[in-house]
C-alpha cells in the first residue's frame, strides 16, 4: 500500500471496531485468563492461593503423559493437512472445468461435513474395528472379503502410528470442506488469465503450473490454517471413536480430563502450550506470507 | 454524502443488533442464574442435574420422579440431565454451573471419593440434619455412612448401591475347558490364573475379556482388595498403605499376568463389549460390575446356564461398592424442593422404584429382597455381611484428579507387554499419583 | 466497470456455461482417467454413508461392526421414528441458531476481509495475524469464563447466547476466508473505481460484493455448520429444554447402552439441513460468477 490519508483508510478501520472489541474482548480476554490462570496455584475448584510462576509449565514437561499426548498431536497432524490437502486439492483439480453432473460430485464429497462427529462417531468406530480375520468388523472385514486381507491393522489400537488412523475420519470430513475452497479459489481467477495463457502458446500443464496455482497460494493458506487449527483442537472426533484413554490422548483431550479433576492452573497451562505451539509454527508463516504479498 | 448515509445506515444496524442483545438480557433480568429460562418464578421447580438418559438409569430416574410427583404434587421435577461421555459431559457443565453460581438444585455424584472435589471447595451442603430428622443413619449401613462421611459430615444421600468386584464367567466355555463351572469358584487369583491357564489350553484366544482404560482400572482395583485384602486396601486412599511396597508390587505382578489373558483389541471396547465377549463364549471371564447383571435379565439369559457370577477370587466377604448418590448444593435457588427430592430418595418407597428398574441395589438394608430379581437378591445379602469397600474406578473412593492420573497410569500400561519393566512403571506411576493427590 | 449490473447469482448460476468443446483423443483419455477417479473417490467418501444409512434401518438384534456391510435383513424405520421423537423439538431452534449465526459472521467476515486486502489501514496486517491467532484458542479450556462472561453481559442462557458466540468466534475464520479470496481480486479492477472516485463503501458494495458468491458460499457453509454441528458451546450455555440439536443427538447417540439404529437415524436425520445447504449453495460455485462478470 502507498502512503495514504487517514481519510482514505479511516472508514476501514472503523468498520472494523465492532470486530476489533468483540475479539479483544471474547478472544484476548479469555486467552489472558487462560494465561494468568495457568501461572497459579489454581489447582482444585478453590480460587487460587497465589502465583508459581513457571511451574506448571515445567511440571507439565516432565510429565510422561503430556510428552505422550505432543507426540500423538504431531502424527495426528501431519498425516491430517497432507491428507485433506493432497485429497482437496485433488478433487478440486478434478472437478474445476466444470461438466455435467459436477454438481452431484461436489455434494457429495462436501457431504461428509454435514455428519458431526458425535453420530459418525459410532461408525468410525466400528469402521476402524481392530479385530481381524474371522473376528473382523468394519474396514478389516472389507478387505477381508475383497481378498486385500494383507491390508488389515489395527488402525488406530497401534500403540505407535495408531493415530496415523485417527486421522481417517478427520480427513473423510475436511476434505470436501478444502476442496470448495480451492473451487472457490480456481473460480476466483480471472478467465483472461487462462486465455492470455493460451494465446502466448502455453501448455494446458504449464497454465496451471506458472498461471492458475501461484494465484491459488492465498486460498492454500486459508486451508492450511483452517486444518490446523481443526487439527490442535482435535477432540470430538477422539471422544467419539476411542473415548478418553490414554492410548489415544491428545493435549486437547488431556486437557478436559484434567478440567474435570478441577486442576484449572494444569489445563489452563496445557491451553497456553497449545497455543504457543500454533504461534511458533504459524506466526511466522503469517508474517513470511504478508510480505510476500506486499513483494507482489 | 452517501457514504455518510452508509455509515449510519451500518451504525444503525450496529444498535439494533445490540438492542436484540439488550432485549433479551431484560426478558431475563428476574433470572439471576439465566439457565432455567422457563420460569424460576414458580418457586416449586426441583432441577434434579444427572447423566442418565439411558437405559435402566433412565427408568430408574422416571421411578423416582413418579414417587416424588406423588408425594410432593406442589412441586415440579425439571430434568437437567447432560448425556454422555459416561458422565463425563455432566461433571464438566456442572462445574461450569458451579462456578458461575448457577447450580442446580440437586446434582448427581457418585458417593464418596469424587464429592470430596466439591466438599472441599464449599460447593455442597452439609446434610447431617437431614439424617438424623429422617433416621437414615440407622437404615444405612454404618460402613457405607463411614465411607460417605468426610469430616464427620455428609454431604450426599445414596440412591443406590452397586458392586464392583463381579466375575461374569460363561459355564459352557468353562466346562469345555474341564472346569465344572457349578464347582466351588476360585478362592485366589493363584487359583484363577490355573484356571485361566486351562481356559487357554482349550483353545480359546481371549480367556479374560477387558475394554477400554476404566474397565482395567476396576479390574486392578479389585486385584488390589484380593491380595491386600479390605483393611490394606482402604489404606490406599488414606496414606496408611504406600503403594510403593512390596504388597502392592505383589498385587500388581497379579494384575500383569491377568492382562497376559486378555485381548488384544481392548482400547476399542467399552464394558458391554467385553461382557458380551463372555455372553457370545468368546471369552470365558469379565470382571465388570454388576449392572452386566440387569443388561442380561433383560436379554432373558439364564442365569447358571448362560451366564454365571462370583467375587473376584480372593476378594470373597467384601463388596467392592459405588453408589450414585445426590446433594444439596450450596446456593442452590429451591433448597426446600431439593431437600423433598433427597427425602424421597432416601425414602424406603423411592430407593425401591428406583432400584428395581436400575438393576443396583438399595442402599437401606430394610428393604424386602424379595422385591428383586434373584441376582439383586445375593447382593442384596452380601451387602449386608460383607466388608464394604470404596470402588476406586467408580469415584468412590479417590477424588477425580487421582483417579485421572491413576487411570492414565493404567491406560499405560495397557499399551505394554505387560513385563517386569511395565509393572516397575506402573507402580512408580501409581506412587506418583498417590503423591500428587494425597496432600492436598 | 463500476456502472455494470451485476446478473443476480441466481440467473448466472443457472445460465448454460459458455465453454469451447474441442475433443481431441488426448482430451478424451483424459476425460475418462478423471472420471474414473471422480468415482473411485466417491466410493470411498459413500463407504461410512452406506453404514450409516444400512444400519438406521436394520432392528437392534443386526446392528454391530461385524455386520457393518450387510444390507438390514429385516427392515424397519424403528430406528427413525424413535430418533424423529427424541430430536425433533430441537430442530427448529438449531435453525433459529444456524441461520443467524452463518449469515450475520459471513456478512461481518466479508466487509472486514475487504478492508483487510484492499481497503488497508496502517497495522492492518498485524490485526489479521491477531484475529488468525484467536483462532486457535482451544475452547474447552475457556469454556467455564466464557460462561461467566455470557452470564455478565445479560444474554440468557440458550440460542440467544449461542448465535452471539458462534457469530463471535466465526469472525476470525469467516475475515481469514474473504481476505484470501479477495486477494484473487485484480488490483485494476479496485483502483479503476478509485480512479472514477467511488469510495470505500461503493467500491465494496459495487466492485468486490458482486464478485463474493463463491466466498460467501464457503464461508456461509463453514459457520452453518459448525454451528449446526457444535456440541461444546452447546452443553455449556444451553441445556436439554433450549438448546440445539446436538444436545438431543448426544443424548441418543453418545451413551454406553446405544441404540445403533436409532443414532444412525438420527445422525442422518441432523445432516439432512446442513445437506440441504450445500446442495442450494454448492449451484453458485458453478457459476463461475467471477469470471462471469469480468469478462462482461
Amino acid at each position: 500500500m502507498r502512503h495514504i490519508g487517514i481519510r482514505k483508510w479511516g472508514p476501514g478501520l472503523l468498520v472494523m471496531i465492532p470486530s476489533i472489541v468483540v475479539i479483544a474482548v471474547f478472544v484476548y480476554g479469555l486467552i489472558g485468563w487462560t494465561v494468568n490462570t495457568s501461572l497459579t496455584d489454581r489447582t482444585t475448584a478453590l480460587p487460587a492461593d497465589g502465583y508459581v510462576g513457571l511451574e506448571n509449565f515445567t511440571n507439565l514437561f516432565q510429565d510422561d503423559r503430556f510428552i505422550h499426548s505432543l507426540k500423538n498431536l504431531g502424527i495426528l497432524t501431519v498425516v491430517f493437512i497432507v491428507g485433506t490437502m493432497v485429497l482437496g486439492f485433488l478433487w478440486a483439480l478434478l472437478l474445476e472445468r466444470g461438466f455435467k453432473g459436477e454438481g452431484i460430485f461436489r455434494s457429495i464429497y462436501l457431504f461428509p461435513m454435514a455428519v458431526s462427529f458425535i453420530a459418525s462417531g459410532v461408525v468410525w468406530r466400528w469402521l476402524l474395528n481392530s479385530a481381524q480375520g474371522d473376528e473382523a468388523g468394519g474396514l478389516n472385514k472389507l478387505f477381508d472379503s475383497l481378498h486385500l486381507g494383507f491390508l488389515q491393522n489395527p488402525w488406530w489400537n497401534d500403540p505407535d502410528w495408531g493415530m496415523a488412523a485417527m486421522a481417517i475420519p478427520a480427513i473423510w470430513q475436511l476434505s470436501g470442506y478444502v476442496m470448495a475452497l480451492f473451487l472457490a479459489g480456481f473460480r476466483g481467477i480471472p478467465g483472461e488469465l487462462r486465455e492470455a495463457a493460451r494465446v502466448d502458446g502455453a501448455s494446458e500443464f504449464q497454465m496451471y503450473r506458472h498461471v492458475i496455482f501461484p494465484q491459488l497460494s492465498p486460498v492454500a493458506l486459508s486451508a492450511l490454517i483452517i486444518v490446523g487449527h481443526m487439527s490442535m483442537k482435535m477432540f470430538d472426533l477422539i471422544m467419539a471413536v476411542s473415548g478418553a484413554q490414554y492410548l489415544t490422548e491428545v493435549p486437547a483431550v488431556y486437557l478436559w480430563t484434567t478440567l474435570l479433576g478441577s486442576n484449572y492452573a494444569k489445563a489452563c497451562a496445557i491451553a497456553v502450550i497449545l497455543l504457543v505451539v500454533v504461534a511458533i509454527v504459524v506466526v511466522p508463516y503469517l508474517i513470511s506470507n504478508a510480505r510476500a504479498e506486499k513483494r507482489r | 454524502m452517501r457514504r455518510l448515509s452508509l455509515v449510519a445506515g451500518i451504525a444503525a444496524l450496529g444498535l439494533a443488533l445490540a438492542g436484540c442483545g439488550g432485549d433479551d438480557s431484560d426478558n431475563s433480568a428476574g433470572d439471576t442464574g439465566g439457565n432455567s429460562g422457563s420460569g424460576t418464578e414458580a418457586s416449586g421447580d426441583v432441577e434434579v442435574f444427572t447423566w442418565w438418559t439411558e437405559g435402566g438409569e433412565k427408568a430408574g430416574l422416571d421411578g423416582l420422579v413418579k414417587v416424588f410427583g406423588e408425594k410432593y404434587p406442589n412441586l415440579k421435577f425439571v430434568n437437567g440431565a447432560v448425556a454422555g461421555g459416561a458422565g463425563s459431559n455432566a461433571k464438566a457443565v456442572l462445574a461450569s454451573r458451579l462456578q458461575t453460581q448457577d447450580p442446580p438444585d440437586t446434582f448427581q455424584g457418585h458417593a464418596g471419593g469424587e464429592l470430596s472435589d466439591y466438599i472441599k471447595a464449599g460447593q455442597l451442603e452439609d446434610l447431617s440434619d437431614l439424617y438424623q430428622s429422617e433416621g437414615w443413619s440407622d437404615v444405612f449401613p454404618k460402613t457405607l455412612i463411614d465411607a460417605i462421611t468426610y469430616e464427620g459430615k455428609i454431604y450426599s444421600v445414596p440412591s443406590n448401591v452397586h458392586r464392583a468386584n463381579v466375575v461374569w464367567a460363561n459355564p459352557s466355555v468353562l466346562e469345555k475347558a474341564g472346569i465344572d463351572p457349578a464347582a466351588e469358584p476360585p478362592a485366589s487369583i493363584a487359583d484363577w490364573i490355573t484356571q485361566l491357564d486351562k481356559v487357554k489350553a482349550s483353545g480359546v484366544e481371549t480367556p479374560l475379556s477387558i475394554a477400554t482404560d476404566w474397565t482395567q482400572v476396576q479390574l486392578l482395583e479389585t486385584v488390589l482388595i484380593s491380595d491386600l485384602k479390605a483393611d490394606a486396601y482402604k489404606g490406599l486412599w488414606t496414606g496408611d498403605t504406600k503403594w510403593d511396597s512390596a504388597e502392592v508390587t505383589t498385587a500388581l505382578n497379579d494384575y500383569a499376568k491377568l492382562m497376559s489373558y486378555t485381548n488384544s483389541n481392548r482400547s476399542s471396547l467399552d464394558w458391554p463389549d467385553a461382557a458380551n465377549m463372555v455372553r457370545d463364549g468368546k471369552a470365558a471371564y469379565n470382571v465388570m460390575g454388576d449392572w452386566v447383571a440387569a443388561n442380561w435379565q433383560g436379554e432373558k439369559l439364564e442365569e447358571g446356564t448362560d451366564y454365571i457370577y462370583f467375587p473376584v477370587p480372593g476378594s470373597q466377604g467384601t463388596f467392592d461398592f459405588l453408589s450414585d448418590s445426590f446433594t444439596l448444593p450450596v446456593g442452590a435457588k429451591n433448597p426446600e424442593g431439593a431437600k423433598d427430592w433427597l427425602r424421597v430418595v432416601g425414602s424406603a418407597e423411592g430407593q425401591k422404584a428406583f432400584n428395581t428398574v436400575k438393576g443396583s441395589i438399595p442402599a437401606r438394608t430394610d428393604a424386602s429382597a424379595a422385591d428383586y430379581p434373584t441376582y439383586q437378591q445375593s447382593a442384596i445379602k452380601d451387602f449386608s455381611t460383607d466388608t464394604i469397600v470404596p470402588s476406586l474406578a467408580h469415584g468412590a473412593a479417590a477424588s477425580i484428579s487421582w483417579l485421572n492420573d491413576i487411570t492414565s497410569a493404567v491406560g499405560k500400561f495397557g499399551t505394554s507387554k505387560f513385563d517386569s519393566g511395565a509393572v516397575s512403571e506402573l507402580q512408580s506411576g501409581l506412587t506418583q499419583a498417590a503423591s500428587n493427590n494425597l496432600q492436598s | 466497470m463500476s456502472t455494470q449490473t451485476i446478473p443476480a447469482p441466481a440467473t448466472s448460476a443457472a445460465a448454460p456455461r459458455p465453454r469451447k468443446k474441442k475433443s481431441s483423443p488426448r482430451s478424451q483419455t483424459a476425460r475418462t482417467v478423471r472420471f474414473v477417479l471422480l468415482v473411485l473417490f466417491l466410493l470411498m467418501v459413500l463407504l461410512p454413508a452406506y453404514v450409516l444409512f444400512v444400519t438406521s434401518f436394520k432392528p437392534s438384534a443386526e446392528t454391530s461392526a461385524d455386520r457393518a456391510w450387510l444390507l438390514p435383513q429385516n427392515w424397519t424405520t424403528e430406528g427413525w421414528k424413535t430418533a424423529w421423537d427424541s430430536l425433533s423439538p430441537s430442530l427448529w431452534r438449531t435453525f433459529q441458531l444456524a441461520i443467524p449465526a452463518a449469515l450475520i459472521s459471513s456478512a461481518i467476515g466479508s466487509i472486514n476481509g475487504f478492508v483487510l486486502s484492499r481497503w488497508r489501514f496502517p497495522g492492518a496486517d498485524v490485526l489479521f495475524t491477531l484475529f488468525l491467532f484467536g483462532m486457535f484458542i482451544p475452547y474447552q479450556a475457556v469454556v467455564i469464563p466464557l460462561r461467566q462472561l455470557t452470564v455478565w453481559i445479560g444474554l440468557p442462557n440458550g440460542i440467544p447466547t449461542l448465535i452471539f458466540v458462534h457469530i463471535i468466534y466465526g469472525i476470525p475464520i469467516c475475515t481469514l476466508i474473504f481476505r484470501n479470496y479477495y486477494a484473487s481480486v485484480p488490483h485494476e479492477l479496485v483502483e479503476a473505481a478509485q480512479v472514477d472516485g467511488a469510495g470505500m463503501f461503493r467500491t465494496y458494495a459495487s466492485i468486490i460484493l458482486p464478485l463474493s458468491g463463491p466466498g460467501f458460499v464457503v464461508t456461509i457453509i463453514w459457520q452453518f455448520t459448525s454451528a449446526w454441528n457444535d456440541y461444546l458451546f452447546a452443553i455449556f450455555l444451553s441445556n436439554t429444554r433450549n438448546g440445539p440439536i446436538t444436545i438431543a443427538l448426544n443424548a441418543l447417540a453418545g451413551g454406553q447402552l446405544t441404540n445403533y439404529s436409532a443414532s444412525m437415524a438420527g445422525a442422518m436425520i441432523a445432516s439432512i439441513p446442513t445437506l440441504i445447504v450445500y446442495i442450494v449453495l454448492g449451484r453458485y460455485f458453478v457459476g463461475g460468477l467471477m469470471a462471469g462478470s469480468v469478462k462482461s
